[in-house]
């Protein structure tokens, strides 16, 4: 394994486990405590001390979030945004629906969905509804102005709940489940039900097929400053270029950290061109870009990672996995 | 990785045309004392007489995958709501789906063997067909789905035989075997049935393939072939040459899968000591080496599809083509 320069190739010693009792649905940072949503019922919030906070009465089905909010869906029909401090608020409530999908913006805007039908709830005002064609596999936030991405079958719509503007369908055959925007909003990247990625190139539509996975991506993310797509789905981070207005069409993907067992998530570092890598069997790695130099933080443990989340200064790593027992490491 | 393989949980897919007594049936399984608990999987809320949190409303999306394969089409609601179900751990121990009655069982069986995370963690036990026993034959002839449920069936719940006399039950038992020899029929009258004719059923599991014994009841087969639907079943003493059989099936499955509705095998190849085993649905296949074949049984190859238009002349001639 390659050694960063002047670091050591392990930082497993740094590793706080945390005893989550559940597998893990989601994480993210809200300040500095890490907010970690299982999969039934609990949102853990670890910082100082250990909070459980009861946000749902069954499964957890979607987590998101901003700086200061955890936002889950759930099959009770909720959409919950639990604080750093432990209290949880009932943002929405349809008895008998899935909360199937849940996406926080930038102003405090939130907007979810059950079945065929996405809401866009404004921090102040009323709420906005778009029925779709198909179920919505996935919901995101433009990264400006109020724009939302959803994903469904036979491609994505682009909602502008704001405007009088009709939604633009973005056509892609196939059911499209994730969707991610490009940090400066020019491409919108969907996980499919097939071992692929498609992307659009906005405003002219072109489209960026990503494929060559062996197993369906569950997890993506856009480096710092949207320079790649880290993808998980094979047995190694597979990175698309996203520097040039072309996107990676033509262009060939960097792949790193490769190993005998699939990457199950990825998280970007919030600053540097740097990607934590999760393993199906647990292990997780940090990586450079630049040089693919690889450091151990996490050793395997037989569990899958299933979610990771970098704190917002990029200090910090939260680490989720199909077990009992996350991990939080300072750098 | 640990060793251990947790369980999966078994999932039953329940099918049947309309007024059949699918309900009937869904209600009688939960309403049972037999301790156990299920998720269900419906179309429309309200029919369950069972207070059960665990019932969620489907809403049967057909999706083609983007090779734009009819013969790779899944439940996308499916996989969204046992994604979502398995959440839940501990919860139940098996799930119920429940189809509308002019729904084509293929998708929601493809389902499990072409979605990864709901077959890594689920495992399909078995299709079974409400039929109603007055009205069957009509269907058969009117109704394309109708035909559909039953050639696709593991276990047909031959329905409501207290309106229909003894010969009318034997003719229409007779239809049945007519497209699908192989399932288990099962008389019924208003849906009673015990539950372990209906549930673990390992009708999916390769483990559990032991024969394949069309039962074509006497003079059925001839008299009452029907002409949409047809069931072949082709064997060999001689053993098969792997490097020749599976070309062939998987050359065969692709061009005439969407005809093929179900198929089945196990075979011996030559120089194997084990028994291989098969099934597919449409150009789906699954197979893998069994258990050693035994002394005393006959090492048999024997394959049998369920399809429309299918030639059985060219078929056979293919099967024997792969012997060693």
């Amino acid at each position: 394994m390659a050694a960063l320069s002047s670091a050591p190739s392990s930082l497993t010693s740094k590793l706080r486990p945390v005893d989550l009792g559940g597998g893990v649905a989601g994480v993210r940072f809200l300040g500095t405590t890490a907010a970690f949503a299982l999969t039934e019922r609990e949102v853990v919030l670890v910082g100082a001390e250990q909070k459980r906070v009861a946000a749902h009465r069954g499964a957890i089905l979607s987590v998101s979030g901003d700086a200061k909010r955890l936002l889950t869906g759930g099959d009770d029909g909720r959409v919950a945004a639990t604080l750093a401090d432990g209290t949880s608020e009932t943002l929405f409530e349809q008895k008998g629906r899935w909360i199937d999908q849940v996406a926080a913006g930038s102003d405090g805007a939130v907007a979810f969905s059950a079945g065929k039908t996405a809401y866009f709830q404004p921090a102040r005002g009323e709420a906005k509804s778009l029925d779709l064609p198909s179920t919505v596999g996935g919901l995101a936030f433009a990264p400006k102005g109020t724009r939302l991405a959803v994903a469904h079958y036979g491609g994505t719509t682009l909602w502008f709940p704001n405007a009088v503007a009709k939604p633009e369908l973005l056509e892609w055959k196939g059911s499209h489940r994730g969707v991610l925007w490009h940090p400066e909003g020019r491409f919108v990247v969907t996980t499919m039900q097939e071992a692929a990625l498609h992307g659009w190139r906005l405003p002219d539509g072109a489209h960026m097929r990503m494929s060559g996975y062996p197993s369906r991506v569950r997890s993506m993310a856009f480096t710092a400053g949207g320079r790649y797509l880290a993808t998980s789905g094979s047995g190694e981070a597979i990175l698309w270029p996203f520097a040039s207005k072309e996107g990676p069409m033509g262009k060939q993907p960097t792949m790193l950290a490769p190993r005998d067992v699939r990457v199950s998530a990825v998280a970007a570092h919030p600053k540097e061109e740097v990607i934590a890598c999760g393993y199906e069997d647990g292990l997780v790695l940090m990586v450079r870009i630049s040089d693919a130099a690889e450091i151990l933080l996490r050793a395997p443990d037989g569990q899958p990672v299933s979610a990771m989340a970098w704190r917002a200064d990029g200090g910090a790593l939260a680490i989720g996995t199909e077990g009992e027992t996350g991990g939080l490491l300072e750098l | 990785m640990s060793d251990v393989q947790p369980n999966k949980i078994p999932v039953t897919v329940l099918t049947g045309y309309l007024g059949a007594g699918k309900t009937t049936l869904l209600n009688r399984i939960l309403s049972e004392p037999h301790g156990k608990k299920f998720a269900v999987v419906v179309n429309e809320f309200g029919e369950i007489g069972i207070d059960n949190d665990l019932v969620v409303g489907a809403d049967e999306e057909v999706f083609e995958m983007n090779n734009g394969c009819i013969c790779c089409t899944v439940r996308g609601d499916l996989i969204r709501i046992i994604d979502g179900l398995l959440r839940r751990k501990n919860d139940f121990d098996g799930i119920i789906v429940e189809t509308t009655g002019l729904a084509d069982p293929a998708p929601v069986a493809q389902t499990f063997f072409v979605d990864e995370t709901v077959g890594a963690k689920t495992t399909l036990d078995a299709v079974v067909t409400v039929a109603d026993a007055k009205w069957l034959k009509d269907r058969l002839k009117d109704a394309p789905e109708a035909k559909n449920q039953i050639a696709f069936a593991d276990v047909i719940l031959l329905n409501k035989t207290d309106l229909v006399s003894e010969t009318e039950l034997k003719d229409v038992e007779m239809r049945i075997r007519a497209i699908n020899p192989f399932a288990r029929i099962h008389r019924t009258q208003k849906s009673d049935i015990a539950i372990d004719k209906v549930l673990g059923q390992g009708a999916f599991d390769l483990d559990r393939i032991q024969a394949i014994d069309p039962d074509f009841l006497e003079g059925g087969h001839k008299h009452f072939h029907d002409e949409d639907m047809q069931s072949y079943s082709f064997s060999s003493d001689k053993p098969l040459d792997p490097d020749r059989f599976f070309p062939w099936i998987q050359e065969l499955t692709q061009r005439e899968g969407p005809n093929i509705l179900r198929s089945k095998g196990i075979l011996a190849f030559k120089d194997d000591p084990d028994r291989f085993v098969f099934q597919g649905v449409h150009m789906i296949l699954d197979g893998d080496h069994q258990r050693p074949w035994r002394d005393d049984e006959a090492k048999t190859s024997r394959i049998v599809f369920i399809g429309r238009k299918l030639d059985p002349k060219a078929l056979e001639a293919g099967f024997l083509s792969c012997v060693a």
